[in-house]
């Protein structure tokens, strides 16, 4: 339940209302020599996009990503406590946390508070000892080590597709090229998801950050070129404007 | 033995209250609400800072209980912060974590970061898991340049180059979302921040009465209470509203004592 319906009869139902979640999709996926993870950028309340273009991949340390779903407020608290014991777990031992680890911390606090939490998160990264690495630890705080990992409300229209086409072995661009199409798939379909692509890539060689705007994604079933403003074309003088 | 299913448990809390208002909630009783501050506030970078505004409407249910509030905060010199919900929060938590940064500043000897700020202020929030309605948009200036932040009474924070928030943010949002761009100058940024709460005020019910602004930049605060005044008073009497000494003739005078000296005939009043 969220906050607003406690408020009594005053606060009539308002499309800003409710706690802050991300309706969402995510994907974490392995090649050969790394892993790609993805996100769209929506961030909703109730039926209001809060932000369009929100960050859902967090870093918790050099080489080592998070994908966040579920609530904000809650995935947040998590990753700020993972990046903190990770931080100090990397003093201690005096090289960087494995992915293990650092999925381990996840899982466990998603585990031991699961009552209280709404959180489905995709760990991805790369060490020394077992390259990279994809852990998926959903909603009740189990973890599962995966090739590839979908999650999110978008998710439920990428099972299918993920089973068909992720190939063992894909090249780092294979990889890159297949989790913006996979999530702008589920844009296009999952009205809870949205925005821009945002990619996180993590080899030995490092991290490289990229994003796709939403107007240059690729055009799926019955989807229109973006244009501008009906009002525009109409100013511009173009008397077909609204014959379409 | 006796009575083995009404006895109550020994220690813990007592949820006896909570079932009896769930029950008379449920048969039609309206609790009474708190004193929420319909409202619009944003926040925008520009330059070389950040420009924050608010409405200063706060209403309580239907009823306009002060027309002329304050809703942007002190948090720092260098840092300032526009609430929204209920008002009583919204004051308290700003006030609690201003302090806790003056503190910090003490025992540092530098100036607040705006995370700094940010992190008490989504900490707390967490822990109260949603109950603290304080929807805040958070910016400032430090060491590390201009930023702005919103952060949702459950405890999730943003990061954006414009934000609004309250009853008011979808209007707000929509001028900005046509208007805003990158590198605006600080006049520019003023006006766009006094045009978002102006939509807010006049497209929103739970908006309205005067634009407050603030300005921060590097080393620099400046609060324009009351920048813009578009509901000025229509009427305004011409004789004025204050009345000499006497200007009511006194009637009559009666003065009753209220307390009675009571006295104490002899021997002891305590003893029995």
């Amino acid at each position: 339940m969220d906050a607003a319906s406690l408020m009594g009869p005053s606060s009539a139902d308002a499309p800003t209302d409710g706690e802050h979640r991300m309706g969402t999709t995510i994907v974490g996926v392995c090649y050969d020599g790394g892993v790609v993870l993805a996100a769209d950028s929506r961030t909703s309340t109730g039926m209001y996009v809060a932000n369009r273009a929100s960050d859902k991949i967090s870093q918790l340390t050099d080489n080592v990503y998070v994908c966040r779903s579920g609530s904000a407020a809650d995935t947040q608290i998590i990753s700020d406590y993972v990046r903190y014991f990770l931080h100090q777990h990397t003093i201690q031992l005096g090289q960087p946390a494995t992915v293990k680890v650092a999925s381990n911390l996840v899982r466990l606090l998603a585990y031991q508070n699961k009552s209280m939490l709404q959180a489905g998160m995709i760990v991805g990264g790369w060490d020394k000892y077992e390259g990279g690495q994809i852990y998926s630890v959903p909603l009740g705080g189990t973890i599962l080590r995966q090739p590839f990992a979908i999650g999110g409300s978008g998710s439920s229209y990428l099972y299918g597709l993920m089973d068909h086409e992720w190939k063992e072995g894909m090249t780092q661009e294979e990889a890159e090229k297949f989790v913006v199409k996979v999530v702008s798939l589920a844009i296009a379909r999952d009205g809870a998801s949205g925005g821009v692509v945002r990619t996180v890539t993590i080899n030995e060689a490092g991290v490289k950050r990229s994003f796709h705007p939403g107007d240059k994604l690729p055009l799926w079933h019955e989807e229109m070129e973006p244009q501008n403003s009906l009002l525009d074309i109409l100013a511009a003088g173009s008397s077909d404007a609204m014959v379409q | 033995m006796a009575g083995s299913t009404e006895l109550p448990t020994k220690g813990g809390f007592s949820f006896d209250l909570c079932r009896r208002n769930a029950m008379l909630e449920k048969n039609g009783l309206k609790m009474p609400g708190f004193r929420k501050t319909g409202t619009t506030i944003v926040g925008l970078v520009f330059a070389d800072g950040v420009v924050l505004g608010a409405d200063t409407r706060a209403t309580e249910g239907p009823i306009v209980a002060d027309k002329n509030c304050e809703k942007i905060h002190f948090m720092a010199p260098n840092i300032y912060c526009c609430g929204a919900g209920t008002a009583a929060d919204t004051e308290a938590v700003t006030d609690m974590v201003s302090s806790q940064l003056q503190l910090h500043r003490y025992a540092t000897s530098r100036e607040s970061r705006v995370v700094t700020a940010l992190t008490l202020l989504k900490t707390h929030l967490f822990n109260y898991q949603g109950h603290v309605s304080a929807a805040l948009v958070l910016g400032g200036v430090d060491v590390t340049g201009p930023h702005l932040h919103t952060v949702y009474p459950h405890g999730s924070t943003d990061t954006l180059p414009f934000a609004t928030m309250g009853s008011g943010s979808l209007a707000a949002m929509s001028v900005f979302e046509s208007k805003y761009r990158e590198g605006l100058t600080r006049e520019e940024g003023i006006a766009l921040v006094a045009e978002a709460i102006r939509a807010g005020i006049f497209n929103d019910l739970g908006s309205g009465s005067n634009v407050d602004v603030c300005v921060i930049t590097k080393g620099n605060t400046e609060y324009l209470r009351n920048h813009e005044l578009p509901n000025p008073r229509t009427f305004v009497s011409s004789k004025g509203y204050s009345f000499n000494k006497g200007h009511t003739e006194v009637l009559s005078t009666k003065i009753t004592q209220l307390k009675l000296k009571p006295e104490v005939a002899d021997g002891d009043a305590m003893e029995e």
